[in-house]
């Protein structure tokens, strides 16, 4: 396989490709339309499908997420942009209320086949309403899939699950990847099936999980490992809801030692859960207590020197293994 | 801005009849749930239209199959005119498993999309958006169904109310907006939630016309209705109806409504659409004794039959608390 693309293009390229195979996907956002997207990512869908499939909107996100519901019960895959994830909170009832409920209170009747496309995470300079990663609050509303690909293979293929999903899907697209991760990506009609995890490194020592942009720095710190002789297992956890647990559990027999590692906050983040669930469940299995790395419980700050401080890094992963290891 | 054209209407007699059995119909399923609340046999979730009825008949009668409709949580009538069965309907009231939403939640948070009914959350104007996402899909089918949607003069103060209607006049979406004004939003007083005398003003500022109305009057609603939904069909985008009523129970049954006077109801009581209505079919010879008496035995026999029904149904299995969250 020849062709790679950056993580943004791969999103492109499964819009693109959906929006072809399937006439009920549409896009709706702010910008989304002639302009591409603040990011560019839907740079010429208009061109190629018009105004009727690619809506430009107000700025309005409860109306962006409740039209997309209000099309889906019409048998149509709306996939609908956030500019920011942290703009998300603006269409956050129409998400938690409207569309995690949907079929549920329909007794099975219906279903909320949409996309929410968020593009979300720092290291970008971006400061409190640009940075943030606002995962948890989904994972924890039944009703709603979350994943995060950290890979432009995943990106595509992730992407064109979630869209041929039928329950409301919110897809987290890191804007740190968007252009620093590059690669080969799936072709035709091949997806990446949600709820996989995918192992990314393997080791028999400890386990590190993680996603999204903290798959790299995750990677260098077990390679740092490697040469103090301690093999670490890196699972990509890739989607958060529902998370893959056969993977996690059969890493956790394997190693016997945990570390969560997320750019979420801390307090009650995918690791408070993942934590949770490794104790009650694989607990005979640990030989040391989970820990994490995890953004501090405080907002994602603009300036460079603070928001370093704040993000995970290969060296805090490292640093933090070590403990793991002699623990 | 032009008034809203007047649209010359002709019902048979037989249509007008059938129009008169709807509004006692409603009246009398919600008059039997307020009295199943007070027996104890419905737990909660009544919010009667009791007063109202003329409106959801108006509005209702004479609509299309592949109309949809986005009702509020007085607007049981609605369902059962969109041909949900009264048996399904109070089962669902009931919390039973033959309910609409097998028991997950009762009142009108359940839809049937195949009747072209959507059901809301208990967030008043969140079925606003999700409505303009269904009238979206019509205009790209460019067929001439029509979406009615429903809310009160209290959502007309929420942030949906303004992102829909705002997104229906730039899209020119076929859609109504039917305003129940009911005068009070639970307690509070129209005069403390708006600083105007007719939401139906408020339609200027997006871009399309309103027109305030007789809500107690049938054939005024369905006149207007009539009206609107010709220039919604032909490609001349929304309406906003506000039909002026009253309720006369509380907000829900458990509201004794001591913030309104009793001369203020009595006020109201003595405009209730049904006399009105009453005495024009008397004077028309349309209505006489037999046939009223004809009616109100088929009412009866149908509210009888679906109590009947729903005191017996199943309730939900234990297990179906956590099933229907995802597809």
């Amino acid at each position: 396989m020849s062709k790679e693309l950056s993580y943004l293009e791969a999103i492109r390229e499964a819009l693109f490709e959906e929006m072809r195979r399937d006439p009920k996907v549409f896009v709706l956002g702010e910008d989304v339309g002639a302009y591409g997207g603040a990011f560019g990512v839907t740079q010429g869908l208009f061109e190629e499908f018009g105004e009727m499939r690619v809506i430009d909107t107000p700025i309005s996100e409860s109306l962006i997420v409740g039209a997309s519901i209000g099309a889906s019960l019409r048998g149509y895959r709306p996939v609908a942009e956030m500019q920011f994830a942290d703009f998300i909170s603006c269409g956050f009832d129409q998400i938690v209320n409207q569309a995690a409920t949907l079929r549920y209170r329909y007794g099975g009747r219906a279903s909320v086949p949409i996309v929410i496309r968020a593009p979300s995470g720092g290291n970008v300079g971006g400061g409190l309403y640009h940075s943030q990663n606002p995962e948890a609050w989904f994972i924890h509303r039944p009703g709603v899939k979350v994943v995060a690909p950290s890979t432009a293979w995943d990106a595509k293929g992730l992407l064109k699950a979630a869209i041929q999903d039928d329950n409301p899907v919110i897809y987290f697209e890191h804007k740190y990847l968007y252009r620093r991760a590059k690669g080969p990506v799936p072709e035709g009609d091949e997806t990446v099936p949600l709820g996989v995890a995918a192992i990314r490194r393997e080791g028999r020592d400890a386990t590190v999980l993680t996603y999204a942009a903290m798959v790299m720095p995750s990677l260098e710190a077990a390679d740092r490992l490697s040469k103090e002789g301690v093999e670490v297992e890196v699972i990509d956890l890739r989607t958060l809801m529902p998370y893959d647990k056969n993977a996690i559990f059969a890493s956790v027999e394997k190693t016997n030692r945990v570390l969560i590692v997320h750019e979420d906050t801390r307090t009650l983040g995918v690791g408070a859960e993942l934590s949770a669930v490794i104790m009650e469940e694989r607990f005979e299995s640990l030989d040391a207590p989970v820990m994490r790395v995890t953004y501090p419980d405080t907002h994602p700050p603009f300036s460079h020197v603070l928001e370093q401080a704040c993000l995970p890094s290969a060296d805090t992963i490292t640093e933090a293994l070590r403990k793991l290891a002699a623990y | 801005m032009p008034p809203i054209k007047r649209t010359k209407f002709k019902l048979t007699p037989a249509q007008l009849l059938e129009m008169f059995y709807w509004l006692k119909l409603i009246r009398g399923f919600d008059e039997r749930l307020s009295i199943l609340v007070r027996q104890g046999k419905v737990r909660s979730g009544v919010y009667t239209g009791i007063g109202q009825e003329a409106i959801i008949v108006g509005t209702c009668f004479g609509l299309r199959k592949d109309d949809y409709i986005c009702p509020l949580h007085r607007d049981l009538g609605s369902f059962l005119m969109k041909g949900v069965e009264p048996r399904a309907m109070m089962a669902q009231m009931f919390g039973k498993a033959t309910g609409l939403s097998k028991g997950r939640d009762s009142a009108l948070h359940s839809g049937v999309s195949e009747l072209g009914i959507f059901g809301n959350t208990s967030m008043l104007g969140a079925n606003l958006p999700v409505a303009a996402g269904l009238a979206l899909t019509y205009r790209m089918e460019q067929t001439d169904a029509v979406v009615v949607a429903y809310f009160g003069e209290g959502a007309s103060n929420v942030g949906d109310f303004h992102e829909a209607l705002n997104f229906a006049g730039v899209q020119r979406l076929p859609i109504l907006f039917i305003c129940e004004n009911n005068q009070y939003a639970y307690s509070v007083p129209i005069e403390k939630s708006m600083a105007i005398d007719d939401v139906a003003d408020r339609a200027r500022g997006y871009g399309f016309d309103g027109v305030a109305i007789n809500g107690n009057d049938v054939l005024a609603v369905y006149q207007a209705t009539q009206g609107a939904l010709t220039r919604a069909r032909s490609g001349e985008g929304p309406t906003l109806i506000e039909c002026k009523t009253y309720r006369w129970h509380g907000h829900s049954e458990h509201d004794k409504a001591f913030y309104r006077t009793d001369e203020e109801l009595a006020m109201w009581k003595s405009r209730d659409p049904i006399p009105t209505f009453t005495t024009y079919l008397r004077t028309r010879t349309v209505l006489d004794d037999a046939k009223l008496k004809e009616i109100e035995a088929r009412m009866a026999a149908v509210i009888d039959d679906a109590v009947e029904y729903a005191m017996n149904a199943p309730d939900p299995r234990v297990e179906d608390a956590v099933t229907d969250l995802y597809a």
